[in-house]
């Protein structure tokens, strides 16, 4: 395929450019011997074990930005949703929504950056679709993955957050709201130059650490949209518990501060791609952090706060002055202000 | 971060802290007029530091809250004509109007863009020479000279393609109806944004007919905390006045370049605010000289009837006389997700901030 061709109707056709399309393109970088049997679905030999499933579709605009681009998150996203279940993601489909038009050198990029951090992430991608819609009909490209994830003996699934207790501690595994402001500062709406990287990532060898230094993990969540404050203040709602965090343990890079200080944003709300929230006995808390911080993508982690028994159902943001505030859901997206 | 940790100093706010508890005797009751501090001081948990006898109260310094429902019935009629582009600040996207709002036009395929200035939204008439771009001017004296800036600006480009409907305001007819209305508090927290263009003079009028002082915050936890301290030894003092604390930023004398843009652009007309009623001069009209750029002029289109929802409260939040749990909307019907009244939608409504950050008797 030439670097000027851009994706027809036809392509989605199911007919020869379709074909084309699968072989010259997706199947060249997805090798995999179930893919490449080209068959309705792929037959897999799993080991005989419990296991995890997910699926998820990514939008996002800009399709690159510093840190990443669509074909990254598509993967890593799947990978995270797996990983911090406890599960060890093994297989990937990958569906793509293309808008006539789009150029094919440009879906070539995309391809190429979801092969090598599949690769990277020792997870095969073994199953897709494509389907072409009129101009106008979807945002250039859309992207959907499932992921299909197996439980080790050693690591069965985390027992979740019915057996999370008072006592327990809270860890986040870097800086928070990275891929948010990075993306925002790409859409070249504000004419801001954060130099900000997003921290898309797959996160499962991390996880992997983690779960070899403690047995004592309770929960994890992978904080991408609605951000940190979303996922703590979900952990509580409904519970017999409630959260305490303390403000100034929360790992925020100047940069994002700053530019969330400019447009009246609350880091606690911005998304990140590469960011897992672990909730764990307290006992093994400072084991899991050092766990965390000998890995490159840990190295910021820090113990943020803990599960109480006051306040059931709440979770509370403690200042380093001694104010105290809720930690709510956020409702929509974060908008900036009039003044 | 420079500029910022300075005023969210540990050790200088525990003792703030501390001699506002030393020296505060006497109950008071403290409104904010800002949408800015009243979204600053729940982040803060301001609250949580005061002595219980010292109250905060949110006034109507949310310039989306005060708004009229008719002004966005005005902009979702606009936004169904064709070759439309509505472009406006993020707060008001998800406003109810009387039947639909902006965000619900926007989904129904109707060209609605944020922009984060007006020149944002000049850039596009730019762009868009064969479209009409209408701005959504609102807020105060802080937005209403950029508002103003825009309009000389399309006019000196030739940009006839661009619109403004104006819904800004002036504060300080809102902080004399308060008074007159009854509402019992004791001082003001002085806007800081408001008074960075009007300068401190016009304040001066509270102290001197209501006996009532008035001290104009920054919005750092440091800032409010030092303004809450400079009111509560006025009050203890019975010596009202209007100082500034946010003297980094506000001269007495205000930003006179500022100011002439607005008086070059707007002129005052009486204006009706929730809670408040029709407030005397209390608007901000397109002087006839810049008709060309007035949507209410040029555009002539019929409008819905406005309607009301009857059980919000909004304007009584807004006047400080009740607060969002006394609502019974609040918290069921009418939460930041599926907003009923205004003051639940905008980041700075006394609502909204009750509801993310205090949403139960927790406390």
């Amino acid at each position: 395929m030439t670097k000027e061709q851009k994706i027809m109707l036809g392509h989605g056709s199911g007919g020869k450019l379709s074909h084309e399309l699968i072989s010259s393109l997706f199947l060249r970088h997805f090798q995999h011997p179930a893919l490449t049997a080209m068959t309705d679905s792929a037959v897999l030999n799993l080991p005989e074990a419990q296991l995890a499933f997910t699926t998820d579709s990514y939008v996002v605009d800009p399709l690159f930005f510093p840190g990443g681009n669509i074909g990254r998150i598509a993967v890593a996203g799947t990978v995270n949703d797996l990983a911090v279940s406890g599960a060890k993601p093994m297989f990937i489909s990958a569906a793509f929504i293309i808008e006539e038009g789009f150029p094919i050198a440009t879906l070539e990029q995309i391809v190429t950056e979801m092969a090598n951090e599949a690769r990277h992430a020792g997870v095969s991608i073994v199953t897709g679709d494509t389907k072409v819609v009129g101009t106008g009909k979807c945002d250039k490209v859309f992207i959907n993955t499932a992921g299909l994830g197996f439980f080790h003996v050693e690591f069965p699934p985390f027992p979740g957050q019915e057996s999370v207790k008072p006592g327990d501690v809270i860890l986040i595994s870097g800086t928070i709201g990275d891929h948010g402001m990075a993306v925002l500062s790409a859409r070249n709406e504000l004419p801001v130059q954060s130099g900000l990287e997003s921290d898309c990532a797959c996160l499962n060898e991390l996880i992997l650490e983690v779960r070899k230094a403690s047995s004592r993990i309770k929960f994890m969540r992978d904080a991408t949209r609605g951000g940190l404050g979303t996922i703590l203040a979900e952990l509580c709602e409904k519970s017999k518990f409630g959260i305490e965090i303390q403000h100034e343990t929360i790992p925020v890079r100047e940069s994002v501060r700053g530019m969330c200080e400019l447009l009246g944003f609350d880091p606690l709300y911005v998304a990140n791609e590469g960011k897992v929230v672990i909730v764990a006995e307290s006992s093994d808390a400072q084991r899991i952090l050092l766990a965390l911080q000998n890995h490159p993508l840990g190295k910021d982690a820090a113990i943020i706060g803990k599960v109480v028994e006051q306040h059931p159902g709440f979770c509370w943001l403690k200042t380093e002055y001694g104010s105290s505030r809720i930690v709510d859901m956020l409702a929509g997206e974060q908008l900036p202000r009039i003044c | 971060m420079q500029y910022i940790d300075e005023f969210r100093d540990r050790e200088k706010i525990i003792s703030l802290v501390n001699r506002i508890r030393f020296e505060s005797r006497k109950p008071m009751r403290i409104m904010e007029v800002c949408g800015g501090h009243t979204m600053a001081i729940h982040r803060f948990g301001i609250p949580s530091l005061l002595p219980g006898h010292i109250q905060l109260i949110s006034g109507p310094g949310c310039p989306v809250c005060v708004t009229d429902r008719r002004f966005i019935d005005h902009a979702i009629a606009f936004s169904r004509q064709p070759d439309v582009i509505i472009t406006t600040y993020g707060d008001l996207i998800k406003v109810p109007g009387s039947s639909s709002s902006l965000e619900r036009e926007k989904a129904a395929r109707a060209d609605i863009r944020i922009v984060y200035s007006i020149l944002d939204a000049l850039t596009i008439a730019k762009k868009n020479r064969r479209k009409k771009i209408v701005f959504l001017g609102i807020g105060f004296e802080t937005t209403a000279p950029g508002t103003a800036a825009g309009i000389i600006k399309a006019q000196m480009a030739g940009l006839f393609n661009f619109y403004v409907l104006s819904a800004h305001k002036v504060m300080p007819p809102a902080m004399s109806a308060i008074i007159q209305q009854g509402v019992p508090i004791n001082g003001y927290l002085g806007p800081g944004h408001v008074s960075t263009i009007t300068g401190s003079a016009m304040y001066e009028f509270i102290p001197d007919k209501y006996n009532m002082g008035v001290v104009i915050s920054g919005f750092e936890p440091l800032d409010i905390l030092q303004s809450i301290y400079m009111l509560v030894r006025q009050h203890e003092a019975n010596q009202p006045k209007v100082e500034i604390q946010y003297s980094r930023v506000v001269r007495p004398e205000g930003n006179s370049q500022a100011l002439e843009l607005m008086n070059e652009v707007f002129e005052l007309r009486d204006d009706w605010w929730r809670g408040l009623g029709v407030l005397p001069q209390s608007g901000l009209a397109i002087q006839q000289k810049y008709a060309d750029f007035d949507a209410e002029k040029q555009f002539n289109i019929e409008i819905e009837p406005t309607r009301e929802d009857k059980a919000c409260i909004c304007g009584d939040v807004l006047k400080g006389i009740a607060s969002p749990a006394d609502c019974r909307l609040f918290g069921k019907a009418c939460t930041p997700t599926d907003p009923v009244g205004a003051c639940m939608v905008s980041n700075e409504g006394a609502c909204a901030a009750f509801f993310r950050y205090r949403k139960t008797a927790a406390e």
